[in-house]
């Protein structure tokens, strides 16, 4: 034993790494660091101000259109389409995505419609909704409604598929009915997929109303940032492309947290 | 009640898994239901219990039920099959939904089986924040909750650990003797037949085929005495030799799916 301890060292460490540990500060630094050397740039006239405005130059831009309501009040057009086409959108998804997850004819008759329809880009079909329902909002939320309706419809008969099938054996082991079936195992089953479903639905409205709007409109983001550009304002223009980046951040810290409240058994 | 199994085959696609099973199970006992991966045992307990239709053959129930009984016959899992998003008392409330108790009565029952199972404590928790035996324990006590005459448990402790295990076996055995039944037990484990069970039906591997029905002469209460031992050790003995090769032929199987 004596001159086996003489020999003896210690195990070296070799496990470790691999695994993210988030680093309070770096985001901090990191985001500072951009936006100094873009300042920086801007202030030593490396970046013509029309091409690229210094971050300050759209910070004030900010201050003066929320000082005047301009920007509010764009944003509430963008919002009130983006609510009623995502709404209506959602609402006739959920029905018919369902449908298909629980019936076997009904997904048999719907997946051909679907897969067609699904990858057209929404935008395109804005002409026709115009000349169906004039230049107006209904255009507008049309399209938005159609872009989010398909996704929606695949998220939901997806989710439906995803709940495990031992739990719907289960219940009818213990003699449920198709109705409580549904009620109580299909849909709380399938609500992490339906809501997973809701963050991309809710992104498509985002881009479909800027697209919508700088089609046809006066009002609204998409409008705003459109005649900015036309203007020749990158600084009005940028000021509008950051309410867009607050807008998309806000909608999905709601997400977020309507998501913890209604999946809070996990 | 007594379940009488006449005849029951049954096909999947070109596979033929279970070939022309006979066999009761009698009033209050516990035939426990062995054979290796692949013979076809958990197809049979589906086929008693009504989820599966058998290709041909039919399963009788007959005898009367407990006074209470709402639903005769009940499962018990080997996944647990627990619904995350409800708390336990809501998991085995979910049984009774369909007999439309009052709330009074159905509270009764709930209360009456978490004591029985051990679960009092635990009414309010989700799956989620209990282990696996006390996940097990739920489904027990959801299968219990119906007071049902037949009870059909497929492999309930086979997601558990060695230990786990044996505690929920003794507490099997203390429910059973409390709560009059009528057990169907697959497993795979043969020590979990030799301590639970009163008859052991023994299937052939694929087709499964009944091949023997072997009664364990030692009564429930004396199996983990150490006077028992000597005839528990025999009987796994000649049990093994029954299974073997064909475990060993289940292991050495490809799947070509």
């Amino acid at each position: 034993m004596p001159e086996r301890s003489e020999t003896s060292r210690p195990v070296p460490f070799r496990g470790g790494g691999f695994h993210y540990v988030p680093r309070k500060a770096v985001p901090w630094i990191g985001f500072v660091l951009v936006l100094t050397l873009w300042q920086a740039l801007c202030s030593f006239g490396v970046i013509s101000p029309l091409f690229l405005p210094s971050p300050e130059a759209i910070g004030v831009a900010l201050w003066r259109l929320s000082e005047s309501g301009a920007i509010f009040s764009h944003l509430g057009w963008s919002l009130q389409r983006i609510l009623a086409g995502w709404a209506i959108g959602t609402a006739a998804g959920l029905l018919v995505g369902l449908t298909m997850g629980i019936f076997s004819a009904a997904r048999s008759l719907g997946l051909p419609f679907v897969s067609a329809l699904f990858p057209i880009p929404k935008i395109a079909l804005l002409p026709l909704l115009i000349l169906w329902f004039g230049i107006g909002e209904p255009s507008k939320i049309a399209v938005i409604a159609l872009g989010v309706f398909f996704p929606t419809v695949i998220s939901a008969y997806t989710a439906c598929d995803s709940v495990p099938r031992n739990l719907i054996r289960m219940g009818q082991s213990f003699g449920l009915s198709g109705q409580t079936i549904v009620s109580e195992i299909l849909l709380p089953g399938a609500m992490p997929g339906i809501l997973s479903g809701f963050r991309i639905s809710a992104s498509i409205a985002l881009i479909l109303v800027v697209a919508a709007e700088m089609i046809g409109a006066q009002h609204g983001i998409g409008a705003f940032i459109l005649s900015a550009g036309n203007l020749m304002q990158t600084d009005q223009l940028l000021a509008g492309v950051v309410m867009l980046s607050i807008l998309g951040l806000l909608i999905s810290f709601i997400l977020g947290r309507v998501e913890t409240w209604v999946l809070r058994w996990r | 009640m007594e379940v009488r199994i006449e005849g029951v085959s049954h096909r999947y696609g070109g596979l033929q898994a279970l070939d022309g099973i006979s066999l009761t199970v009698r009033e209050g006992e516990t035939l426990a239901l062995i054979g290796p991966s692949g013979c076809g045992k958990s197809t049979l307990l589906g086929i008693v219990g009504g989820l599966l239709q058998p290709s041909t053959g039919k399963v009788l129930l007959s005898g009367k039920p407990p006074a209470d009984c709402l639903n005769p016959l009940t499962y018990v899992f080997q996944d647990f099959a627990l619904l995350p998003w409800r708390t336990v008392a809501e998991n085995i409330g979910l049984s009774l939904m369909p007999h439309g108790l009052p709330a009074n009565k159905r509270q009764e029952r709930i209360a009456a089986i978490l004591v029985l199972t051990g679960l009092g404590e635990f009414a309010a928790a989700y799956p989620r924040q209990l282990s696996g035996g006390m996940r097990q324990r739920v489904g027990l006590a959801r299968a219990l909750v119906v007071r049902p005459a037949v009870l059909l448990l497929d492999e309930p402790l086979s997601a558990l650990d060695a230990q786990t295990r044996e505690l929920l076996m003794e507490e099997m055995l203390a429910i059973w003797a409390q709560q009059r039944s009528t057990r169907l037990y697959v497993t795979h484990n043969l020590d979990e037949a030799l301590r639970l069970a009163d008859r052991i039906a023994v299937l052939s591997r694929r087709p499964g085929r009944l091949r023997e029905i072997v009664e364990i002469g030692v009564p429930l209460s004396e199996r983990s005495k150490p006077d028992a031992a000597p005839a528990l050790a025999a009987l796994h003995a000649r049990l093994w030799t029954l299974i073997r090769s064909e475990a060993a032929e289940a292991d050495r199987e490809v799947v070509n799916a």
